[in-house]
């Protein structure tokens, strides 16, 4: 008996919507044996990972507030890879845009209300589009790898964070501990009453209906998807590619800019060195999990969600520590990435005699 | 194992209370005490120490209590979550023990009511969040004292986590006291923007021998840096608690912290309903700050100034924050015979002088 892949001509639908349920579920049950076998008792901790979050009521509101960043830079992220752009930094765009949205605060004094949350959150979007412009820059100008070059401006934004709350922001009460000063009420996000539920979770779950809107409806969206499937297809077509190069990452950046705006006036209200937590990388986890669709984004930045909540749990119940939540993560990543064969191949297990479709 | 556990159980019971607010049932149950770890248990120091003192309270006070701990809970905004799931699980009283927690602890302290929280050396305070710290500083004149009397090169590394008061206030203490046994002692300061990472830590140990120092004290949380400066044949001391087992040769000492009494008093507060938020600073005196056996090393000469120093605490006669005392410039902050107060001492941002430092 042989195993053979045969390229299918189309994409597999069914394939592309199933793989990443699988992903899940086989997280999952690997995640039970791998620790039974460490001595942990494999069930509770995957249940406390993956469901509870969802059967308690108290832990939607922290679902959401995790959600939301993943999906807002996962669909910038999508966007880009879409055009076959790889932009690995979003987390310093994220960081940069947190800076910015607190620059714009602290040029405000203590003067806050609509326009100046709303300048703030602006200087955000700018912010992370101009640190991605760079990568962009790079690319068109000098055909640097952005994936590379993105990738280490993320290390320059933790120097520049390092230095601006270590310095220059420094909270003057804060007794030298190297972070700002707390946001003042009147410049945070609005909150919905009775929880911590920011105005950017509202943002997280209008932006994909605006960039399935862009992807699927716009021009620019076609050329998007010319650009990434071909790119002589696209010169043909009349297309400039370095001109989506440039769209996608400032996009995808502003979306990073974006998210850290609202992560900093919405749920941190200040920027320490632990800034940084990792949405912008675990972010290319959900855009590859949500298969680059903007409601795929949605639902696994739910999904990515849910496993840092429930990663959380488990650290009281059976002691197990935060970070094994990122094992998860990046084993549905691995998974995600593995089953693309399935999506663009069929298998044939070819038997001596008979042959038989799977 | 059935789906529904003892602990569901326990968090519906959880989320009934937080619905309620104060529902009785709970009442005849074990009151629920819950500590955040800045470093794994294992840590041999700072979260080491911490868990010594939940155990006492389990040991203490039996079936009365219930104690829940998480380890390694970042000093960022993912405190935050974990602090509302203890809440949430019904935890009456709350321990972290962090100076970084601070904010946060206030933030969801004042989501919940209802729970007590009690911050370590911290200084922020409301009507439901206590702070407490130890007067470190008190240990660090002990150490600073042999460090005089043991540095051949008279150059000792000072490694540190951020240049928060309490900091300062142990680099200041054992510039002081190691002056006191030789004037021209140089502390070389080196800060790692973090209170738990060993291989950091090493890393600056290793910087700081290199910078000329024979003996290096550490004001972070592993034994990492004492395992190089055993490799290195080298003097240092413990952090937290002792430490020998990982340097039987560097380790000269320890400041071990005792965690238990003051956790132990503030449960029974809560189990009699007279807790009220304070701010404590005890020290050695009160059994808070407690200086490990000296090892063989360690010279009778050096010994006996340590043991002086030592006593002076424990009786309130000696204060190594007394004048005269110069800053890092040469200015004179503190005139002959005057005493810092503990005031002063909670915003102290400055250097002694001898103290060598890049900030």
């Amino acid at each position: 008996m042989r195993i053979k892949l045969e390229k299918r001509h189309e994409p597999s639908l069914a394939m592309l919507v199933a793989t990443p349920i699988a992903s899940v579920i086989l997280t999952m049950l690997i995640g039970i044996v791998v620790f039974d076998l460490l001595g942990i008792n494999g069930f509770e901790a995957v249940v406390d990972i993956f469901l509870s979050p969802l059967l308690y009521s108290y832990k939607w509101q922290d679902v959401a507030l995790k959600a939301a960043p993943l999906i807002i830079i996962a669909l910038g992220l999508s966007m880009g890879n879409r055009a076959q752009v790889w932009n690995i930094g979003a987390e310093g765009q994220y960081v940069i845009g947190a800076l910015c949205c607190a620059g714009m605060g602290i040029a405000f004094g203590q003067t806050g209300g609509f326009l100046v949350v709303l300048l703030m959150i602006a200087a955000g979007i700018v912010g992370g589009g101009l640190w991605a412009a760079v990568p962009a820059w790079l690319r068109t100008k000098y055909n640097v790898n952005e994936i590379l070059s993105s990738l280490m401006l993320t290390y320059v934004s933790f120097q520049v964070l390092g230095y601006l709350v270590g310095g220059p922001w420094k909270d003057p009460n804060g007794r030298n501990f190297p972070a700002t000063a707390p946001l003042a009420d009147a410049q945070t996000l609005p909150v919905w009453p009775e929880s911590t539920v920011h105005l950017g979770v509202l943002v997280a779950l209008i932006l994909p209906f605006v960039f399935w809107v862009i992807m699927a409806r716009s021009e620019f969206g076609y050329q998007v998807r010319v650009v990434g499937s071909s790119a002589t297809a696209a010169r043909h077509g009349g297309f400039d590619s370095k001109r989506t190069i440039w769209a996608t990452m400032i996009i995808g950046g502003a979306m990073a800019g974006l998210a850290g705006g609202l992560e900093f006036a919405g749920v941190l209200h200040k920027i320490d060195l632990g800034f940084a937590s990792g949405y912008g990388f675990t972010a290319i986890i959900v855009a590859f999990l949500g298969r680059l669709n903007p409601f795929g984004c949605l639902i696994a930045g739910i999904v990515l969600a849910v496993t840092y909540v429930g990663g959380q749990m488990a650290q009281t119940s059976v002691h197990i520590p935060n970070s094994t939540a990122g094992i998860f993560q990046a084993m549905m990543l691995f998974f995600i990435l593995a089953s693309d064969i399935l999506v663009r191949y069929r298998i044939r297990l070819i038997p001596s005699a008979k042959a038989a479709g799977v | 194992m059935t789906m529904i556990s003892r602990r569901t159980l326990f968090k519906g019971a959880g989320a009934a209370t937080l619905a309620t607010l104060a529902s009785p049932a709970l009442a005849e149950d074990k009151v629920k005490v819950g500590f955040i770890f800045l470093g794994p248990i294992g840590d041999y120091g700072w979260t080491w120490a911490h868990n010594k003192g939940r155990e006492a309270v389990e040991a203490e006070l039996g079936d009365k209590v219930e104690t829940i701990y998480v380890e390694n809970v970042a000093e960022d905004a993912s405190a935050i979550p974990v602090l509302r799931d203890l809440a949430q699980q019904g935890c009456k009283l709350i321990f972290t023990t962090s100076f970084g927690y601070m904010d946060q602890t206030l933030e969801v302290a004042a989501e919940f009511p209802d729970v007590k929280f009690e911050h370590c050396t911290g200084y922020k305070r409301s009507d439901n969040v206590a702070t407490y710290n130890s007067r470190f500083h008190e240990g660090r004149a002990v150490l600073g004292t042999i460090a005089g009397k043991m540095t051949k090169s008279g150059v000792v590394g000072y490694l540190g986590s951020f240049k928060i008061p309490e900091v300062v206030l142990g680099v200041n203490s054992f510039a002081l006291s190691a002056q006191k046994q030789n004037p021209a002692v140089v502390v070389k300061v080196l800060m790692i923007d973090s209170w738990f990472d060993p291989p950091k830590e090493a890393a600056a140990t290793e910087t700081l021998i290199n910078l000329g120092c024979d003996l290096v004290t550490t004001h972070t949380d592993s034994p990492a840096p004492l395992q190089v400066l055993e490799q290195k044949g080298l003097f240092g001391f413990g952090q937290g608690a002792d430490m020998s087992a990982f340097a039987p040769n560097a380790h000269l000492t320890a400041i071990e912290d005792i965690w238990g009494p003051y956790y132990i008093e503030r449960t029974k507060a809560i189990l009699e309903g007279t807790w009220t938020s304070t701010d404590t600073w005890d020290g050695m005196i009160d059994g808070e700050v407690v200086i490990s056996p000296y090892s063989a090393a360690v010279t009778a000469d050096a010994a006996a100034a340590a043991d002086s120093v030592k006593a002076g605490y424990m009786d309130g006669s000696f204060n190594i924050f007394t004048g005269p005392i110069y800053d890092q410039d040469g200015v004179e902050r503190v005139k002959a015979g005057e005493v810092m107060g503990l005031g002063d001492l909670a915003t102290m941002d400055w250097f002694v002088k001898g103290v060598e430092s890049a900030a």
